[in-house]
């Protein structure tokens, strides 16, 4: 009996060891999301003490490096901003419309040869896509735009545009797809007896049940394209530009970052810092984006009580 | 029971119901097969609907008579496996004929579907929709009218004209069936097709819902398809027995529940088996 | 459809079909089309993002295919002392600039390997130099007309040819193109991702199993549920900058290694394995559970001895996808220093190590033209083993599915 009682309190202590093992190991994520947010903001509040933050917000000028070196990052986020906007009107479009047309109008075989095919673009790794929009991409541009009589910089926010927005392409198609799908068949049905065509169907029915699905699909994407690197830095240009001629090369938040840190700098320079400023805004930004991609898609949950997804 | 005996043994299907010179034929079904795929849904199907009536299509699960509703507005086109033989002729036209147009079948011939399903948008917009879409109207005083008018019809006017706005899929269950029926007159039909609408729906939705069928009548010819042969008794004025993708008896509801023609049609009726 | 073009014959047309077609609706001509460009633009779309594949596959391999050839020449080479310690005499003076001077470099090596041939003139094989190579390839090159015209008489006496590119298996990185390969990126991958799985493996499965089998419906439960989700969309480069100021600056661990990469690696691989690790495990029929209770076992014996085995398959499927992701990363391991220049192979994963991404990135960025065909053809070598890690993974998950 009391070698039954000992053994009882030995498989306790035990199990309340593991547990508290277990426990750890779940504390692990969140010490990582709190280690990348204090790891940029105590960086990121020092380079704050020695530049105005209402200059980095506003300011035009950012020239690192040299002895009177201004941190303006306007001119840095205009450039995040065109090559994210570039990249989203190719990723929407065409992501929405690969979504549409597997979810509604390919047979279930098309459907299932077609997947595997957009599912390796997403395994694509990003410095393979730059070294494209580098080495394919770009020169092609040039060329195209030359024929125009119109200059063209080998680095122009285009090219990394439009590869960024492939990239972008099966992140959108993939969750739009999932959740066109859980619109349920009654709503096609009903439309379609109703004397709709296919097409309106799709885009009057359809699309606006599953729209917080896709909107937060399309929040995704955008997150993904404001904090993409290696396409940017292989592709884009370092120069931060004020402009609106995506022909022109332009520099975004996560080109700055690496330039900043790759370099041979003191790392307590503001040159250096400035990269955990940049970063700090990029960790904010992306954060929102995910918290209302999030929210979205449980409100679509919800309302077709799907467990899923 | 005693009657049983004299059953001609010879099997005629699809005789007409009534030789009334006063009935006019709304849709004449002609040698209609059906396949799934290899498989065999409905054999030979011979059968005419009349206009301004109620048609019920009873029969055990898995007799045909929903696929056999969805030959009647090209529903089955939807399905690729489906290949459909014979003629359905509506309005002295074949609406499988290669110069028909499935989108136009469809809105001549609504349907109601057996569960309720109102768009997630509001019951303004659920009932304005096909029409809008359609050309019929335009946004305004006359859409206003149209959506108006169709809820009347649909007996839900009174219950939801103060929120119109409101989703519809906000409404009960009786409510949202109504709002679908509404949907389905805005588009003006000749035909309503009813597919078990009352199936999902308590005693007193349903009983509404009937009342409605029979004041519908007036203006749409009706075919509906239902479980519950109570309810056929109550509005269908002829009714057509499935049983194995078979047309077994169509006749009169009352021959039918009275006086069936066919065995197999009474051993349903007194549910010998269904 | 002519008829909607003239006007006078489509209300011909048109009359004459009301009459016998009560069906006829010619508002949906318009409408049809309508449907037919809305069609026509999804299937462009998909059609598109094939293509896109396709051809960026093709560019791939047509632009990689040429670097796994390499073009040698023969020529007589003298090994002696005095060319032991100045290479570049051991062969004629009219082949310097012909010959890699890497390879020349090498000679050393060579003979200590095979001492038999000191003093000794012999017909060798030797690596060209990535000029020549590239004129071999029919490639732009830039070459003077002297050395070409004796490359075009080598050509006739067929002692100059392109052979297998074995080097690109066996050498690291170089500054010369012609003798740079990609074993120490692929060396360095291996050990920053065995680094990446010991952490981020056990991890992921001990937090999926607390959040599955432990963890009771709290705010601490509901706070590592919404970290994961946002964990997950963080840019990887920021996780770059968490392992700067963490592992490198605070906890003073060497720049460059594998050890730092593979931890911030698995840091960003955690949120993969921890989903999938779950679904893997949610997927386990309660009825397993209440089996092994009723068998008096107590709720961790129950979850290591029949729901982990159970779930193993998935729980490999998301680690398997989570590891390629891994692999194909580079911005966070920029901001580690992982893009230093590697010749050689690291030992340990506290070595300066760069990874087959980051052996990419540095030679896209090289001028040589004649980096560019190896930059594809690392391309291609790391496309593959993503392609083979994440079909493996397809069929695990297909096997899983089999189950219930």
């Amino acid at each position: 009996m009391k070698a039954f009682e000992s053994k009882k309190r030995h498989n306790e202590i035990k199990e309340k060891v593991i547990k508290l093992f277990l426990i750890a190991a779940a504390s692990v994520s969140i010490l990582t999301t709190f280690g990348v947010l204090f790891s940029i903001l105590f960086e990121a509040i020092e380079f704050f003490q020695m530049r105005s933050f209402w200059y980095f917000i506003t300011g035009t000028e950012w020239s690192p490096g040299v002895a009177n070196s201004k941190f303006g990052a306007l001119p840095i986020f205009s450039g995040t901003f065109i090559i994210t906007f570039i990249a989203m009107s190719v990723a929407l479009p065409i992501g929405l419309g690969s979504a549409i047309f597997m979810s509604e109008y390919a047979t279930p075989s098309t459907r299932n040869k077609l997947k595997p095919l957009l599912e390796i673009l997403a395994g694509i790794p990003t410095v393979v896509y730059g070294f494209f929009a580098a080495i394919t991409v770009a020169p092609a541009i040039v060329n195209f735009f030359s024929l125009l009589g119109i200059h063209a910089s080998f680095n122009s926010a285009l090219a990394s545009g439009i590869v960024m927005g492939i990239m972008i392409i099966p992140i959108i198609s993939s969750l739009s797809d999932d959740v066109i799908q859980a619109v349920p068949d009654s709503q096609r049905k009903a439309s379609l007896a109703l004397g709709m065509t296919m097409s309106e169907t799709i885009s009057h029915i359809v699309i606006p049940s599953a729209l917080p699905g896709i909107i937060s699909a399309t929040l995704l994407g955008l997150s993904k394209a404001l904090g993409e690197t290696m396409i940017v830095v292989m592709a884009a240009g370092l120069r931060p530009n004020l402009s609106w001629n995506i022909l022109e090369d332009m520099t975004t938040v996560t080109v700055r970052i690496v330039d900043s840190l790759v370099g041979d700098h003191e790392f307590n320079s503001p040159d250096t810092l400035s990269a955990f400023a940049l970063g700090l805004i990029l960790f904010f930004v992306t954060l929102l984006l995910n918290i209302v991609s999030l929210a979205l898609i449980r409100k679509f949950k919800e309302k077709y009580k799907i467990n899923t997804l | 029971m005693t009657k049983n005996m004299d059953y001609p043994s010879n099997d005629i299907t699809g005789q007409k119901p009534l030789n009334n010179s006063l009935l006019n034929n709304k849709i004449m079904v002609q040698g209609l097969n059906l396949y799934y795929g290899d498989n065999q849904a409905l054999k030979t199907i011979d059968i005419d609907v009349y206009e301004n009536k109620i048609t019920a299509l009873i029969g055990p699960s898995g007799c045909g008579k929903s696929t056999f509703l969805r030959c009647l507005n090209r529903m089955n086109d939807l399905i690729s496996s489906v290949r459909v033989e014979g003629t359905v002729i509506i309005d002295g036209k074949n609406i499988y004929d290669k110069d028909v147009d499935e989108v136009s079948v469809r809105k001549r011939v609504g349907m109601v579907f057996q569960q309720p399903n109102p768009f997630p948008k509001s019951i303004y917009d659920n009932v304005s929709y096909a029409p809008l879409k359609h050309g019929m109207v335009k946004k305004g005083h006359k859409c206003d009218d149209l959506v108006e008018k169709s809820l009347l019809q649909a007996g839900l006017w009174n219950e939801v004209k103060d929120k119109l706005a409101q989703p519809g899929t906000s409404l009960s269950g009786g409510q949202q069936q109504r709002l679908c029926i509404a949907r389905t007159i805005a588009v003006q039909p000749d035909v309503i097709l009813m597919d078990e609408p009352t199936s999902a729906l308590d005693p007193i939705s349903t009983e509404k819902i009937e009342t409605l069928m029979l004041e519908l009548k007036e203006k749409y010819t009706i075919v509906i398809v239902t479980h519950n042969m109570q309810q056929a008794g109550r509005v269908a004025d002829h009714t057509a027995f499935f049983h194995m993708g078979e047309l077994i008896e169509y006749a009169d509801t009352e021959t039918i529940f009275i006086n069936p023609g066919r065995k197999k049609t009474e051993d349903y009726i007194t549910g010998r088996y269904g | 459809m002519n008829n909607i073009i003239e006007p006078t014959s489509e209300k011909h047309q048109s009359s004459q079909v009301v009459n016998d077609n009560p069906f006829y609706d010619p508002t949906l001509i318009k409408r049809h089309n309508k449907a037919k460009r809305f069609k026509f633009f999804t299937i462009a779309s998909i059609v598109f993002a094939i293509c896109f594949l396709v051809f960026f596959l093709g560019d791939m391999v047509v632009k990689g295919l040429p670097a796994f050839q390499q073009t040698y020449v023969q020529i007589d080479v003298t090994y002696n002392k005095k060319t032991i310690v100045s290479t570049r005499k051991a062969i004629d003076k009219k082949y310097r600039r012909i010959v890699s001077r890497a390879w020349l470099r090498n000679i050393p090596k060579l003979v200590e390997a095979s001492p038999e041939l000191i003093n000794t003139t012999r017909k060798t094989w030797v690596l060209a130099n990535h000029q020549i190579d590239q004129y071999m390839k029919g490639h732009y090159y830039k070459i003077k007309d002297k050395q070409l015209k004796l490359i075009q008489q080598m050509e006739q006496q067929a002692t100059i040819k392109l052979k297998f590119n074995s080097l690109f298996f066996t050498h690291g990185d170089s500054k010369t193109p012609e003798n740079s390969g990609m074993l120490s990126a692929t060396i360095g991958s291996i050990l920053t991702l065995i680094v990446t799985m010991l952490t981020a493996f056990p991890l992921g499965v001990m937090t999926a199993v607390y959040l599955e089998e432990f963890a009771e419906d709290n705010r601490w439960t509901q706070l590592i549920e919404v970290n994961i989700n946002n964990l997950a969309a963080i840019p990887s480069i920021l996780f770059g900058l968490l392992g700067l100021a963490v592992f490198i600056n605070l906890l003073g661990m060497p720049r460059s290694s594998p050890l730092v990469g593979g931890l911030t690696l698995a840091l960003m691989t955690l949120p993969i394995i921890i989903v999938s690790s779950r679904a893997a495990l949610r997927s386990v029929p309660d009825s397993i559970r209440q089996a092994g209770y009723g068998l008096g076992l107590t709720k961790i014996q129950v979850v290591q001895d029949h729901v982990l085995p159970l779930a193993f398959p998935g729980i490999m499927t998301g680690s398997i996808i989570g590891m390629a992701q891994a692999m194909g990363e580079t911005a966070p391991l920029i901001i580690i220093g992982m893009i230093a220049f590697i010749p050689d192979s690291p030992s340990s994963i506290f070595e300066a190590a760069t990874v087959m991404p980051a052996q990419i990135f540095t030679w896209a960025g090289m001028p040589e033209r004649a980096y560019i065909e190896r930059t594809a053809a690392g391309i291609m070598i790391l496309l593959s083993v993503l392609i083979s890690l994440n079909t493996l993974a397809i069929i695990l998950r297909k096997k899983l599915e089999v189950k219930w």
